[in-house]
């Protein structure tokens, strides 16, 4: 046996019979899922809809539920799959990766695309008699076809004509009102508010004065130093004048608020990234192993 | 000893990580936390509006940031619930519709259930729409043009709450938490900027930085990363003790990983760079 496979064979032998231990022989097991039922507006009298809400264990209307255990259950093999990447890539990771866009895809598609949107904002309005019956049962009795949908309707089937054999160039009738449309809403905002407010921001007094009418060091100092970054940045990006004397000097400063910035940036992906792990070790650790309880939910 | 250092495995040190993150989080140790301004502003925004103002929330996050968002999410809802706001809930981001629910259920009608909140009159999830940043754009002049029924497939005109809201304009505070595009940028430039709304973001650590250009003037406030989270938390305990138990503070329990993490980070870009040096001085590869 190699002593790769040696070590991969000990890790799940090992891993295996503490999960055992953990869920089968001791005390109160690990890993499990409760929940309530839960009225979706509990004040309406006529509202009578319920919800299946996450409850704690020995909460009064708690009672076990398979779905969510088998979810808590695959939730923390695929959170140990992607992990198992920073070993090296192995077929769990694989299947994890593959599960993940599989899913996601299907989520965007099924759920947000055609549910979300489609179905009560284009055919509630196309033909909303049919969805009173069909989806949308709460849906306004007095709700007439709207046809001015449409539109929207035949544009969407222009774009979907990218996947038949011929005419695909119909598909650039809709694309070119979608870029049209997005180029004129995103000219209009950016100027107003990556552009003549982010100038107005740095239109700022260099000398500060208190409510006591005192002279604000910090502040004047943060101002100064405000200003006088922006004036430097723009310095090293302007390429008409070459980089020597004051604007050279200007441009080197430039460079190292740029650079302090890429590094504040960096940090900052440090910190989430390390934010993500936490929040995945706790996962494993409180909700599926139970071997901590930092929030009090468990009675024991 | 250096050329060990040279040819270390890096898997030595994502095991280093993974103790440094691992260990705090299993002793539950805990750090003092004071908020900044950017947070502290967020704070006291929220703080000082008349009980029942109209407080917008945008989760535009997927659950591949909740790990860094969801704390904040708590905090800032809690806050809306101790002040009795009347709150709107959307998202932007499809794959942020599942997390709407939960936080929802968790906080206002688990937490605060004494409180008696009623859906439709004191908070209203309005689900997601596909369209991103053009949402917030038609959301600014009419809002049930954009949601016409809400996430379970009620109209929304047939809510009490929606009776004065007309639009965006009718919002007194709008709280994206976002985690990229569409996000705190957009929020920014179609609300806050042409409509002059009081907008509050909370974003992830790597988000963060593109946010901070546009603060104070288009943005009141920024919470930062799980750091922002912590900090908002200890405001909230601050301001109403019941919650400074640490039970019920996510992001403050998190400051601790955080710490031994990033400290770990510290050393091996010193170690790095001390590794380095040591080889050119001994005549190394250059």
């Amino acid at each position: 046996m190699k002593r790769e496979t040696l070590i991969w064979t000990i890790l799940f032998v090992v891993g295996g019979l503490f999960l055992f231990y953990r869920a089968a022989l001791s005390e109160h097991g690990m890993g499990k899922e409760y929940v309530k039922e839960s009225r979706i507006n509990p004040q309406s009298a006529s509202d009578l809809r319920i919800k299946f809400v996450n409850a704690r264990i020995g909460e009064e209307g708690a009672r076990f539920s398979l779905s969510r255990t088998v979810g808590l259950w695959l939730s923390a093999f695929f959170t140990l799959a992607v992990l198992s990447f920073l070993y090296r890539d192995n077929v769990f990771y694989k299947i994890a990766e593959s599960i993940f866009v599989g899913v996601a895809a299907g989520w965007a598609m099924a759920s947000a695309g055609f549910w979300e949107a489609i179905v009560p904002k284009l055919l509630a309005n196309l033909v909303p008699d049919l969805m009173r019956t069909w989806a949308l049962p709460d849906l306004d009795a007095s709700r007439k076809p709207n046809y001015i949908y449409l539109v929207p309707l035949v544009l969407g089937i222009m774009v979907l004509w990218r996947l038949m054999p011929r005419g695909g160039w119909i598909a650039r009738w809709p694309l070119a009102f979608i870029v049209g449309t997005f180029a004129g809403i995103k000219l209009i905002s950016f100027l107003d508010a990556d552009f003549v407010n982010q100038i107005r921001s740095t239109i700022v007094p260099l000398v500060v004065l208190n409510q006591q009418g005192r002279y604000d060091v910090w502040s004047s100092l943060r101002n100064a130093g405000l200003v006088f970054g922006v004036l430097s940045c723009l310095t090293y990006f302007f390429f008409s004048l070459e980089h020597r004397g004051l604007a050279g000097k200007m441009a080197r400063v430039g460079v190292w608020y740029l650079m302090i910035t890429f590094g504040a940036s960096f940090a900052f992906t440090v910190m989430g990234r390390i934010a993500l792990l936490a929040a995945r070790i706790s996962f494993l650790l409180d909700d599926w192993l139970w071997l901590i309880d930092p929030k009090g939910e468990r009675p024991f | 000893m250096l050329d060990f250092l040279k040819t270390l495995d890096r898997r030595w040190i994502f095991l280093a990580m993974l103790l440094a993150v691992a260990i705090p989080i299993y002793q539950q140790k805990l750090f003092p936390e004071t908020p900044t301004k950017p947070v502290q502003d967020v704070f006291d925004y929220i703080e000082q509006l008349d009980q029942g103002s109209n407080v917008l929330f945008s989760l535009d996050y997927s659950p591949s940031s909740e790990g860094e968002l969801a704390p904040m999410t708590t905090a800032l809802i809690r806050h809306c619930c101790l002040k009795r706001h009347k709150m709107f809930f959307m998202t932007l981001m499809p794959d942020g519709l599942p997390l709407l629910e939960p936080n929802i259920e968790a906080v206002i009608e688990t937490e605060f259930k004494d409180s008696k909140f009623e859906y439709g009159v004191d908070y209203v999830n309005l689900g997601y729409n596909a369209g991103r940043e053009v949402v917030i754009v038609v959301m600014g002049t009419n809002l049930s043009k954009m949601f016409p029924l809400d996430y379970y497939k009620k109209p929304i005109d047939q809510l009490p709450m929606m009776e004065n809201v007309i639009s965006l304009q009718d919002m007194d505070l709008i709280i994206t938490i976002s985690t990229g595009y569409p996000g705190v940028k957009e929020w920014v430039q179609y609300s806050a900027s042409p409509y002059g709304i009081k907008l509050a973001a909370a974003a992830t650590a790597v988000q963060a930085p593109q946010a901070y250009p546009y603060m104070p003037n288009q943005l009141l406030g920024l919470l930062a990363a799980i750091k922002g989270a912590a900090e908002y938390e200890a405001a909230l305990g601050a301001r109403y003790p019941a919650y400074r138990d640490p039970r019920k503070n996510d992001g403050i329990r998190r400051m601790a990983p955080q710490f031994w993490g990033h400290l770990l980070i510290i050393g091996l870009i010193l170690l790095g760079n001390g590794i380095y040096f040591a080889d050119r001085v001994r005549g190394g590869r250059r």
